[in-house]
């Protein structure tokens, strides 16, 4: 194969008028098959760089991405999420103001970022559920985003908190994320919200009223019994890997 | 041109549906429906209460059939292909919500952006789609702003956003003045060559002059299916309607009651 003299490509680079038309149509096929060639254009460059990057300028994306693409709570949650953070703020309080030897907040911790999850994940409180649902990304990963996002907001707010009281975060830590991840499991079977509150009154029964009546920390968030808490995270984390083909349809 | 756009298919229905059975809430909405739809536009007919949203939903995945089987793209809808197949789809429900702070551009960046499309392909499309559903003049406005009808077309635009294989339109027209709705008919007729457009309406119009296929359905069955020349042949002087298409119409559900 003949490649084209160096001049010729010189000539053609800088936009050359005089070059016959067979000669720029032969040159163009041959550009196409040949790397070599291609290199000595490419040295050409100074010439035609402000034309390059007209044609790069016209090839990208005008539009800037709107901000709000990678949204992951609903905006309308946002509330939800903020009377939960308001419960602890008023539990410091309750702290400071008439101290037991339990912490209120201590007690309320382990259930209040499930709240706020199940707030984010409410067919009511997301008016955009319907067209959501049907979308490749809903599902247990679009779940979990928002999970992480509401625990983002609420976990921070909770260890502040807790710091009056004494309520520490590694008491409350591992429970909280149990029920986190307990509800989104149970929500399999009947949805997020319901699964939230059906935990949160058997906690606030067996848990909270006996622990303000005695007066002393529950067994449940002693020490001892974090094991058991981890152990039920990974059970319900293996139901959730299941099931998650659930997640992907329209929700109670 | 990708080599999956020219690539011959390995189904012979867009959808596929064979004693399909779909629950809304306790009642058996979708009861026994055998239907198969290829490329066109395909009208949902019914009176209210005959199961089309049911349907529309389970075609568009977000319930799931109580039993019979159901086919899109020759790929069943659950596991491992649901996520692809979803892709493939576009989906306006009857009434969606929105967020209200939200611009029309906004709105459908977002959905584009939940169907997975490419970063880089997102706001071209995005600008395509608000195009053809004729929003152009309205992109950078409030969805709060915007009159019933216009959020109707946003909602059409996001449908069309990842230029769906099968289009499914839960009543379109609804709030759209006589102009936009010849618009959109001129719209879903431009798809009809290689989409299958799905369109619920209690409207018999509608579907008479934009549809290439009419199927009829009532309490969850099948009553008729076939081109809106023949809903219009079914009817008789003696039946109830004003064009001949409402006059098959009532025909065909008298027929089956």
């Amino acid at each position: 194969m003949n490649h084209v003299p160096g001049d010729l490509v010189r000539r053609y680079a800088h936009g050359d008028d005089g070059i016959p038309a067979d000669q720029v149509w032969a040159l163009e096929a041959h550009m196409e098959l040949c790397a070599t060639c291609r290199q000595v254009l490419a040295s050409h460059t100074e010439g035609i760089t402000p034309l390059l990057d007209t044609v790069w300028a016209g090839l990208t994306p005008a539009e800037a991405p709107a901000k709000h693409r990678r949204l992951r709570v609903s905006p309308l949650g946002l509330p939800w999420i903020g009377m939960t953070i308001m419960v602890a703020a008023v539990a410091t309080l309750l702290d400071l103001l008439a101290p037991l030897d339990t912490s209120l907040v201590l007690l309320l911790a382990p259930i209040a970022p499930m709240l706020g999850v199940a707030a984010s994940w409410n067919k009511n409180v997301d008016p955009m559920h319907e067209l959501v649902a049907g979308t490749p990304r809903a599902g247990l990963e679009l779940v979990l985003r928002r999970t992480v996002s509401v625990l983002v907001l609420v976990i921070p707010a909770l260890v502040l908190a807790g710091l009056p009281g004494g309520a520490s975060p590694a008491l409350w830590l591992v429970p909280s994320l149990a029920f986190t991840v307990g509800a989104l499991a149970f929500g399999l079977l009947i949805g997020v919200t319901r699964a939230a509150s059906v935990l949160a009154a058997v906690w606030a029964v067996l848990v909270v009223g006996p622990g303000l009546i005695r007066d002393d920390l529950p067994v449940v968030l002693q020490p001892a019994s974090l094991p058991f808490w981890a152990l039920s995270i990974a059970g319900c984390v293996a139901a959730l890997a299941l099931r998650a083909d659930a997640y992907a349809r329209l929700l109670r | 041109m990708k080599a999956a756009e020219t690539a011959p298919t390995t189904y012979a229905w867009e959808i596929h549906t064979s004693d399909l059975r779909v629950r809304a809430g306790r009642r058996m909405a979708v009861n026994g429906l055998d239907l198969s739809l290829g490329v066109g536009v395909h009208g949902i007919l019914g009176p209210n209460g005959a199961g089309k949203t049911t349907l529309i939903r389970a075609l568009a995945t977000v319930l799931s059939p109580a039993g019979g089987s159901l086919e899109l793209l020759g790929k069943q809808p659950g596991g491992r292909d649901l996520r692809p197949l979803r892709r493939e789809i576009g989906y306006l429900p009857q009434q969606f919500g929105f967020y209200p702070r939200f611009t029309v551009r906004e709105f459908v960046e977002y959905m584009a952006w939940l169907k997975e499309m490419p970063k880089a392909e997102i706001p071209g499309a995005v600008q395509r789609a608000i195009d053809r559903a004729d929003l152009t003049s309205r992109a950078d406005d409030k969805l709060k702003t915007l009159s019933g009808g216009m959020v109707r077309r946003a909602g059409i635009a996001q449908a069309l956003v990842n230029n769906p294989r099968i289009l499914l339109l839960d009543e379109p027209t609804v709030g759209l003045d006589p102009a936009q709705r010849m618009q959109f008919r001129e719209l879903v007729r431009s798809l009809a060559t290689d989409t299958c457009v799905v369109v619920s309406t209690h409207l018999v119009e509608d579907v008479a002059v934009a549809c290439t296929d009419v199927v009829l359905m009532d309490e969850g069955k099948l009553v008729f299916q076939g081109t809106p020349e023949s809903l219009a042949a079914a009817g008789g002087d003696s039946d109830v309607g004003d064009s001949p298409a409402e006059r098959g119409y009532s025909a065909l559900l008298g027929r089956a009651r």
